[in-house]
């Protein structure tokens, strides 16, 4: 796994208190680990902070699951 | 109990009667406090009066993109908003038959959307620390409505609706909404108000006297407070009686 999929899944993990093997990459953040609509918006503030870049707030929709963020964050960084 | 050390708390409108005194007691609780207004001199006499721990952010809120920056430079003279008070606020009276476009649209912006933004603004780093009050200062007229302040009430009952969906956003994050409503208060908005005004004015105030802005201030304290944790999307009428909603 790549280094940024490392720490999106570590941000993940810890903001939504999910274990580490339920974040997988067709995982939805609301469907599958217990997100709510607030909770998404906070995980796409703390990978902007983490990883120096802005995702829009159309950009910042699309993101659904754990490989969206992963696939979103490869190509913006 | 109120004790705000370590607090940071945004205040707009600081160089007016109510603001004034809501951060002369904000700081006078130990928090720190950025006085937001358009008038510098009265902020920096104020800045003044209050010594350590008061800066002075001037800011005309019908200008958006120093509404944007305000949050901005808050965090950057002070570290952080804990607090914010939108407080600022102005009248542009006329009979509805005879308002213009122009004095509904100034005051719905300085009054409310400025609001929006600035509470918007704030929220980032109040969701990441999971502690945040916003206390909004509507009026008893977004209430009961008033003759001539169409825009006015609509500004401040605006402030309510909005306060109030907000406060059911955040709640799980430790930040509470709220708004102060005051009736009446001796400032240098209603000293504008002539004789007769005043006179029947009073008679609908069971307190039999206008308010003094410490009694709004003492409410903003209460709102701003950890202890006022449990307290979020309600709206305290600060009014000596005069509408008992």
């Amino acid at each position: 796994m790549s280094d940024i999929a490392d720490r999106v899944k570590k941000i993940v993990v810890e903001h939504l208190g999910v274990e580490e093997d339920k974040v997988v990459e067709n995982a939805s953040f609301i469907d599958d680990l217990g997100a709510d609509s607030l909770d998404t918006v906070e995980l796409v503030m703390a990978f902007e902070e983490e990883f120096g870049i802005e995702i829009p707030d159309d950009a910042a929709e699309t993101i659904q699951t754990f490989g969206d963020a992963t696939k979103f964050i490869t190509e913006a960084s | 109990m109120f004790n705000l050390e370590g607090k940071s708390a945004l205040v707009t409108g600081a160089s007016g009667g109510i603001g004034g005194e809501i951060a002369k007691i904000l700081h006078a609780q130990g928090a720190t406090v950025g006085l937001s207004g358009t008038r510098v001199e009265p902020l920096e006499a104020l800045a003044a009066e209050l010594g350590e721990r008061a800066h002075v952010l001037p800011c005309n809120l019908s200008d958006f993109d120093a509404v944007d920056a305000l949050p901005k430079q808050a965090v950057e003279a002070m570290g952080a908003v804990d607090i914010l008070v939108n407080n600022a606020g102005i009248t542009r009276d006329n009979l509805f038959m005879r308002m213009s476009d122009d004095e509904w649209q100034s005051v719905i912006d300085v009054n409310l959307t400025s609001t929006f933004k600035l509470c918007k603004g704030v929220l980032r780093g109040m969701m990441k620390s999971r502690w945040g009050r916003i206390v909004n200062i509507s009026s008893v007229v977004g209430a009961t409505g008033n003759p001539g302040q169409g825009n006015y009430a609509a500004s401040k009952a605006g402030m309510v609706g909005m306060s109030k969906s907000l406060a059911y956003e955040v709640a799980s994050r430790g930040i509470t909404v709220n708004c102060i409503a005051p009736g009446f208060i001796t400032t240098p908005m209603t000293e504008k108000l002539t004789d007769d005004q005043k006179a029947g004015i009073l008679g609908q105030i069971p307190a039999g006297r206008m308010g003094d802005a410490g009694e709004i201030a003492a409410a903003a304290l209460y709102l701003a407070s950890a202890e006022a944790g449990y307290t979020t999307g309600t709206t305290l009428h600060v009014n000596g009686g005069m509408a008992m909603i």
